[in-house]
């Protein structure tokens, strides 16, 4: 490949990084000067550079989580100058590009916060508390080789839009970590309303929201007070009008089992 | 000399699924309960296949080294699945589907296999729709779908721009249940490090959690890997940065063959790279070839110029001049290698000079700003976030681009490596797509292969099993493969060299892509065989993996991955060398005809070359598996 030589105008920021080398031992900021910041370089594009510095001096590099680098698979999680995903909108961590900051910038960078999301090492938490609500209820049961033809059940446009809108979700977690209450009410209502929005999914509806918000109250996430913070920090801007929906079906679900038990069991082994 | 028997069932193609599903062996279901599979990864082929395997009864152990199933590469697909279901009435059927797919693979995969893949294609959509997948639906509430990739039927399902993403929602929703229900141990963060055999069978895997950097063993009857391709040998690629190969290169040296590893398809509109720090490529919809006209200037001096300050006197419309009939849109490794030659001759646009113009401003005149808007809106946006600049004022700069392998593990009809109980999915494999893949059949592939070929196929092989026979996991054999792990673990964190691993990953990235890429030649594919057996060296000598293995040690993951990916480059540098032919993905540049199309050698390259570990330091045995060509006649692929 040709050597790099770049019209582009270089710049000099400071990364003010969350250093925690577990749960257990305590944390601090400490500052790492990048020079050379290239405006089209990626913000975690430039976490592998001073990696590689740190790396090169012996040091620990900073542990950062991260993987499609395309704002899809969920996996980058940091708070940057106190913003899930920093400062752009409808964006994740690695959507964020260095044209967004100025030369001198001080960049602080922490891990998301939140009680159910604990820390496993420097920017890095472990958020396996969503994958514990989905299992509870977050599917339709359908064992492998009993579906009917796919257009033998018509599913109305908007609802099928409206479903996607919410199923867009990619279960990062900003939504808790920008909630004052680390609520993780728009994570959930965009599973439910997703699910519950398609003809397929009504036979599972009531069991369904009982279960999720349940596992969801035990996994220590905090209450939904409708700061709607979470939908301001999203990368795919779901919206909180799920969270209403989801409130009407979780009363509906639960003025319904008051009368007649509903079964929260996982779904059977089938 | 490994035996490949590849296990086709005789009779009509149309027949031989149906008649294989009742021949083969099955488990009798209250003995289910009693095997133990272990499947490695969770994406597409991995999730479902889990899933499935689970509600059948089978007790099922999965593990991925991500921190959720849901966050697997699969999720970045895109445009959408094909299937064979004809709602649109436009003449679409199994067997147009079968033949699209064989001659886009350039006649080098396997007749059956790829009938089966179109067969069950149908009920893919089937069971997708009653996860509640979020397809796209018409006004009348039926599927929608759309032609993808030059295919001249519609027969692409697809949700907006995240089809991948939807499909694997829907497998982990599946894998979810069971996982609840108690049919799936899931373990997270845990990286497979070995595979472990048995008096010849695969019997277990060796496991690293990279949350606690213990290593533990897990015995089974069967083990299945689904881990996905490995295009990130050339670093720079369309996958995601953890996609890796240590999986099957591991499965590998342990005897299981290697098939094709030289077929890797490049995409050609993609973002180019900007600079040294660069970690990714993004890939732009192929569908904007429908609309824009790529060009470069004529004059090499003129590379750095603003492109408007070009007359049209002065630009090189490059496929419209090469390919007047098929134009911007022929296929994709053809476009691919043409960016390429223009690059070369020093006229690529772009402060790197690898890129090509992709210019929308003749559709602009023709359809206005609107409607250009309203057909590729979110592309233009994706495109201005990545490099700040407007598609709607300036021609894009895309080039080509690491976008998927077809090359995997050897497997029979089965899905069965020549390993006997190891099963290999999805982009692990090798088996479906020839020499190059059509847009939208990996995500078919993937869930075929978990929802619907294993868990019939692994009842042959476990029906031979006698129950409870598993052996146990404090066999000299675990205890051997586990220090084999714990060994190369304390290696590479004691070298304390120089060099953080990314350097490593990025010189041989360089090469793959200088010698082994979109055109290879004899004395380029020879080089880089010298070449990177030293790098390899100097990689063991001064590579610096700080911290310790007790601990989240990401610099310890990644070595470990390009410590693999170097092995397997040079394997495939081998491969494409051995291979005296040009056919799909694989281009060499003295098997072409005068016009630069591919020429396929069928007398003496018919074949599926599978490759078979000798031992370190020596070289691997090349096994043939011959390809007969039986219900289809090979033709050349033309697109003037
Ligand atoms: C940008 C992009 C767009 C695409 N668009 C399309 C499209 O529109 N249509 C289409 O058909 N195809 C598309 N493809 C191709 C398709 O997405 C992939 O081929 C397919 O999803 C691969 O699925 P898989 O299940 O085989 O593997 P993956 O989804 O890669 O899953 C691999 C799994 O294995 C696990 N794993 C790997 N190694 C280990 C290990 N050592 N230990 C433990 N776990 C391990 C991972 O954790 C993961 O769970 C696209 C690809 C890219 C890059
Ligand atoms: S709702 Fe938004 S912020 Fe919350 S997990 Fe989903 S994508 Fe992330
Ligand atoms: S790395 Fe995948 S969403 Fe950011």
């Amino acid at each position: 490949m040709v050597a790099e030589k770049t019209s582009k105008k270089l710049f000099s920021v400071t990364l003010r990084v969350w250093r925690q080398a577990n749960a257990q031992s305590p944390g601090r900021f400490v500052d790492y000067p990048a020079t050379d910041v290239n405006p089209d370089m990626s913000f975690l594009e430039l976490l592998d550079v001073v990696n590689d510095g740190l790396t090169r001096k012996g040091d620990e590099p900073v542990a950062f989580a991260h993987d499609c680098r395309e704002g899809i698979c969920g996996t980058c999680s940091c708070t940057i100058n106190g913003k899930p995903h920093g400062p752009g909108h409808g964006i994740a961590t690695c959507q964020l590009y260095m044209r967004t900051f100025k030369d001198g910038d001080v960049i602080i960078v922490e891990p998301f916060r939140a009680r159910a999301f604990p820390l496993v090492k420097d920017l890095v938490v472990d958020r396996s508390a969503f994958d514990k609500i989905q299992q509870a209820g977050g599917f339709i049961s359908v064992r492998t080789g009993a579906a009917p033809d796919a257009n033998s059940i018509p599913v109305p446009k908007a609802d099928a839009d409206l479903a996607m809108d919410a199923a867009t979700c990619i279960g990062c977690g900003a939504c808790v970590a920008a909630c004052k209450n680390s609520s993780a009410m728009l994570f959930v209502a965009a599973k439910v309303s997703h699910l519950g929005l398609m003809p397929q999914g009504q036979p599972e509806r009531d069991r369904r929201v009982l279960a999720m918000v349940r596992t969801m109250d035990d996994a220590g996430f905090g209450n939904c007070t409708n700061q709607y913070e979470c939908s301001a920090a999203c990368p795919k801007l779901i919206s909180h009008d799920f969270i209403a929906r989801m409130n009407r079906d979780y009363l509906a679900a639960s003025v319904k089992s008051a009368f007649q038990p509903v079964s929260l069991g996982g779904g059977g082994a089938g | 000399m490994a035996k490949l028997d590849s296990r086709i069932p005789s009779g009509p193609l149309a027949d031989k699924w149906r008649k294989h599903k009742t021949d083969i062996k099955l488990v009798n279901p209250a003995n289910k309960r009693k095997y133990e599979v272990i499947v490695v990864g969770a994406g597409l082929a991995g999730s479902s296949a889990a899933a499935t395997l689970a509600e059948l009864g089978y007790r099922v152990k999965c593990f991925v080294f991500h921190d959720s199933p849901r966050r697997a590469h699969s999720i970045a697909a895109q445009g959408g699945i094909n299937a064979a279901k004809n709602y649109q009435n436009d003449g679409d059927s199994v067997h147009r589907l079968f033949y699209d797919t064989i001659k886009g693979g350039d006649y080098r995969a396997r007749e059956a296999n790829v009938h089966r893949l179109a067969e069950v294609s149908v009920n893919i959509i089937d069971q997708c729709a009653a996860q509640g997948v979020p397809f796209a639906r018409e006004y009348g509430g039926l599927l929608a779908n759309r032609s993808f990739g030059g295919a001249q039927v519609s027969r692409t399902f697809y949700a907006r721009g995240q089809t991948g993403q939807q499909l694997l929602l829907g497998a982990y929703s599946a894998l979810s249940r069971m996982v609840g229900a108690g049919g799936v141990e899931l373990h997270t963060h845990s990286e497979m490090l070995d595979l472990v055999l048995v008096d010849g069978h695969a019997k277990g895997v060796i496991i690293r959690n990279l949350l606690t950097g213990e290593v533990t063993r897990h015995a089974a009857d069967a083990v299945i890997l689904a881990t996905g391709g490995y295009g990130n040998v050339f670093n720079l690629s369309t996958y995601a940065r953890q996609s890796n190969a240590t999986a099957i290169w591991r499965a590998y040296k342990r005897g299981a063959c290697f098939a094709n590893p030289c077929y890797t398809q490049i995409h050609p509109t993609c973002i180019p790279v900007s600079g040294d720090y660069q970690s990714k490529l993004t890939l732009m919809s192929e569908s904007l070839r429908n609309d824009g006209r790529i060009w470069v200037p004529k004059k090499k001096e003129d590379r750095l110029k603003a492109p408007g300050d070009i007359p049209e006197a002065d630009r090189d419309y490059f496929l419209e001049r090469i390919y007047p009939s098929f134009g911007n849109l022929c296929p994709r490794d053809v476009a691919s290698r043409a960016a390429k030659r223009m690059c070369d001759e020093g006229r690529g646009v772009g402060e790197s000079g690898l890129g090509v113009y992709l210019d929308f401003s003749d559709a602009i005149k023709r359809l206005g700003e609107n409607g250009v808007r309203e057909r590729y809106g979110n592309l233009f946006d994706i495109y201005h976030e990545i490099t700040a600049e407007s598609a709607y004022q300036q021609p894009m700069r895309i080039f080509p681009a690491v976008h998927y392998t077809m090359g995997g593990l050897w497997v029979d009809y089965n899905l069965m490596s020549n390993i006997p109980g190891l099963f290999v999915l999805g982009e692990a494999n090798f088996s479906d797509h020839g020499a190059n893949r059509l847009g939208a059949s990996a995500l078919m592939q993937g869930l075929a292969d978990g929802y619907f070929v294993i868990p019939y196929t692994i009842g042959d092989y476990l029906a031979g099993q006698k129950p409870g026979s598993r052996p146990a996991a404090d066999r000299a054999e675990f205890r051997q493969a586990e220090e084999n792990v714990t060994g190369m673990t304390k290696r590479l964190l004691g070298i304390k060299g120089k060099e953080p691993v990314s350097h490593f990953h990025k010189r041989l990235g360089k090469l793959m892509w200088e010698y082994c890429g979109m055109a290879r030649t004899k004395a380029g594919l020879e080089t880089a065989l010298q070449k990177i057996p030293e790098l390899r060296e100097e990689f063991w000598a001064s590579v610096n993996v700080p911290g310790s293995a007790a601990t989240l040690n990401q610099s310890l993951e990644q070595a470990g991955r390009v410590a693999d990916f170097i092995e397997l480059g040079e394997l495939m540098c081998r491969d494409a060398l051995t291979r005296e032919e040009s056919c799909g993905g694989h281009f060499r540049e003295e098997h072409q005809y005068e016009d630069g199309e591919c020429k396929r050698d069928d007398q003496n390259f018919a074949h599926a070359a599978a490759w078979e570990y000798q031992g370190e330091g020596k070289t691997p045995l090349r096994n043939v598996e011959p390809l007969n060509y039986e219900f289809t006649k090979m033709s050349v692929r033309s697109y003037k």
